[in-house]
């Protein structure tokens, strides 16, 4: 190839023979970058591609900030989960503010005034444009107990001394909104989470034998699982936490919760592990295994399953907010969660009537944590589907 | 085909056995019964005749004997103490709660059900069809995005919210008040056309708060089909061979993309049961919802067993349609089913 100039002049091309050393793979080179591509382990790959997908990135973000909340919902809360404030009852939301009459002061609220309207027979809170109340950031407030063990009283921000602070507003104890989701979200969050372990487990294990096996044992279990699923959610939910002891403790109830939902939620995975099996098990490196002695269970667990453990793990992540709404649901209709657990749907359960949407409409709010993660575990899971196929 | 039909029947009678036991095991699960809970109720405040009728009754409806036995009763392959009389004999029990024959407390309702979750898939339908294949064919286009964006937004804000909202603002904008699925003055009466635009024009709100909940999955699926069928070679082909885009559209892709909407009936049904019964119970529908839910908390057994087993049976239908929809509809669908090994 360099020396092809040589008889160009001529007008005829010498015969030529390159004296370099004969590489047969020298046109196939890659370049740097596609033999990273090319290097890459599968994982590494979905890591690329999920990266790609911005909207899925920015919700992985959201639910990691959400969940580090869980740890600290105490410190993030500005007041205890009880606390009642008898002079602020059904107090709208307060504005923070940083300009006071033009000059900067910093972040503060204006204080309520409250009148009683004697007609209506309702208090009547507007802000007090004359009690500015700076607000507090790493102080001292409500007293807790972190977790339940250690006690503490150091907030994140916290309402002026004597002042209120009040984002949200308060319900019909004078409780501050925003603290109570704050703590919710530790119930909310980790509701999904459990039941989703229970069906993970129920729908690999009979998912994996339907599809391994095939045959009767596949038949007797995919009508099984047509029954499950024709079984309308809800209103099995319904009965099954109807039936749950009315003397069980909150905790006991919220464990029992989570598996009725989980118990439910399998027959969708279990369809798609059983039909990536089938197709998989005819595949040779399957069959290889086969061939060489391996047991039912080690093909399934080490040769078939970690081929589509991604997928498993983006159809999971997207029946975690359906989890999280049927909790919300159950709540809101009081056969869920029971205060003092205080789950986003406990709260919603103060929402019940029209009145509230047209007199108190911040006690709706809880709905927007709701919204945001079960937007962002849609949006997570959608990214996480997209990659889980890498070499598409 | 006659063969599939015939022993897709057959399994349903299996499938509603199940059910109907789990569903009465899950409803028997609380300790007691609602009569036992009456006579407690009773015997504190002393009330001799009233007990005594109290314990007639118990008898005469067998709930003093085992639990087995109250089942094969209630399905009717068992004689109780009226004789062979349960599901199968259609007869569907007594709400100790109305003091009437279940099938007449929930004979309306349950047609009303009906009519509401058949014209939720229709309207879910009709939002995700249009959607998915536009999502499909501009993918990543803002049109992708925002559109899919409307879908999650249904999906995400709990059902029972949405519907109070809607009803506040349809309240306050419009005047209409529309709690209920008609007008108070025609419950009770015989269907009629006035009866049944009164249903109509209550509908609406129902059907968008639990149809929206459903449009976005079914959107994705559609979208993601269509997709899968896009990118294969025969598309390319006709592409290279100058086939105009609209007409390639409509020749295959989206025939094929079609089957999950009929497959669908079958994931959809259970949750738009489940999402009008929530609903409905905040709308204060006269469908199943807030019967259900009250059977549920006063021990109703039959009330809430015929409730749930109908429930079901709309359910199990709607599969056994769709199958059969499917089969007739992709000949690529194996009705044999099951690999030989």
């Amino acid at each position: 190839m360099s020396g092809a100039d040589s008889g160009a002049s001529t007008g005829r091309i010498e015969h030529y023979v390159s004296k370099d050393p004969f590489e047969p793979h020298s046109i196939e080179r890659l370049t740097p970058e596609q033999e990273r591509f090319y290097r890459a382990s599968q994982w590494k790959i979905m890591w690329w591609k999920f990266r790609r997908h911005k909207i899925a990135v920015i919700s992985a973000w959201i639910l990691a900030a959400f969940y580090a909340s869980i740890f600290f919902s105490e410190f993030l809360a500005p007041y205890d989960l009880h606390t009642r404030d008898a002079r602020h009852i059904y107090a709208p939301p307060q504005q923070v503010q940083l300009f006071h009459e033009g000059k900067f002061v910093g972040p503060f609220v204006y204080g309520y005034s409250m009148q009683l309207n004697l007609q209506t027979m309702k208090r009547e809170f507007k802000p007090d444009e004359s009690r500015v109340q700076p607000l507090r950031f790493f102080c001292s407030g409500d007293e807790y107990e972190f977790w339940g063990m250690v006690k503490g009283s150091f907030h994140f921000v916290c309402p002026a001394e004597g002042g209120t602070f009040f984002l949200f507003g308060t319900d019909r104890l004078g409780r501050d909104v925003l603290s109570r989701i704050i703590y919710g979200t530790r119930i909310s969050l980790t509701v999904g989470l459990l039941g989703i372990a229970v069906s993970f487990l129920i729908g690999i294990v009979l998912g994996g034998i339907s599809g391994y096996y095939g045959g009767w044992i596949d038949n007797v279990i995919q009508r099984f699982i047509e029954m499950v699923r024709s079984f309308p959610e809800l209103p099995l939910w319904m009965a099954l936490s109807a039936a749950l002891p009315v003397t069980w403790s909150p905790v006991w109830v919220y464990f029992g919760i989570t598996i009725i939902l989980g118990l439910l939620d399998w027959p969708g995975l279990a369809r798609a592990v059983r039909s990536k099996l089938l197709a998989l098990r005819e595949e040779d490196f399957a069959q290889a295994a086969v061939l060489m002695g391996a047991s039912p269970g080690r093909v399934i667990g080490r040769h078939l399953l970690p081929s589509f453990t991604s997928h498993l793990i983006a159809s999971l992540t997207l029946s975690v907010p359906s989890m999280i709404l049927g909790e919300t649901a159950l709540s809101f209709l009081g056969l869920g969660l029971r205060p003092p657990v205080t789950s986003w749907g406990v709260l919603l359960n103060e929402a019940q009537n029209i009145n509230v949407v047209a007199l108190y409409p911040w006690l709706m709010l809880p709905v927007l944590p709701v919204f945001i993660i079960v937007l962002a575990f849609n949006f997570f899971g959608d990214g996480l589907r997209d990659a889980a196929d890498p070499y598409k | 085909m006659l063969a599939y039909t015939l022993r897709r029947l057959l399994i349903m009678i299996p499938t509603l056995l199940v059910i109907s036991f789990v569903t009465f095991t899950i409803i028997k699960l609380p300790p007691g019964d609602f009569l036992s809970n009456q006579i407690a109720e009773l015997q504190s405040q002393g009330d001799k005749a009233a007990l005594e009728r109290v314990e007639f009754m118990r008898k005469q409806f067998g709930l003093d004997r085992p639990f087995i036995e109250q089942y094969a009763t209630w399905v009717g392959i068992w004689p109780g103490p009226r004789g062979f009389s349960g599901l199968l004999q259609g007869d569907w029990g007594w709400s100790f709660e109305h003091d009437l024959p279940v099938s007449d407390v929930i004979g309306d309702r349950m047609l009303l059900s009906f009519i509401l979750n058949f014209t939720v898939i229709l309207f879910t339908w009709a939002v995700a069809f249009p959607i998915g294949v536009y999502a499909a064919t501009h993918q990543y286009s803002w049109g992708d995005h925002g559109l899919t964006l409307f879908g999650y937004v249904g999906l995400a804000t709990p059902n029972f919210l949405f519907a109070l909202v809607l009803m506040y603002f349809a309240n306050v904008q419009f005047g209409l008040s529309i709690g209920g699925i008609m007008d108070p003055e025609y419950l009770d009466q015989p269907w009629s056309w006035a009866k049944f635009g009164s249903v109509l024009s209550h509908l609406w709100i129902p059907v968008i708060v639990i149809g929206t909940s459903g449009t976005a999955g079914m959107i994705r699926r559609l979208r993601a089909n269509l997709l899968d069928e896009l990118q294969k070679q025969y598309v390319v082909t006709a592409r290279a061979k100058g086939m105009p885009a609209t007409r390639l559209l409509l020749k295959y892709p989206l025939r094929m993309s079609l089957n999950p909407f009929i497959a669908d009936i079958g994931n959809l049904l259970p949750s738009v049961i489940s999402g009008s019964a929530i609903v409905a119970v905040v709308l204060s529908l006269q469908t199943s919802g807030p019967m259900l839910l009250e059977a549920l908390r006063s021990q109703d057994q039959y009330l809430a067993g015929s409730f749930l087993m109908f429930l079901a049976l709309l359910t199990v239908i709607g599969m056994f349609i769709s199958d059969l929809l499917l089969a007739a509809l992709d000949p690529r669908i194996r009705l044999t089913g099951g690999a030989a090994k």
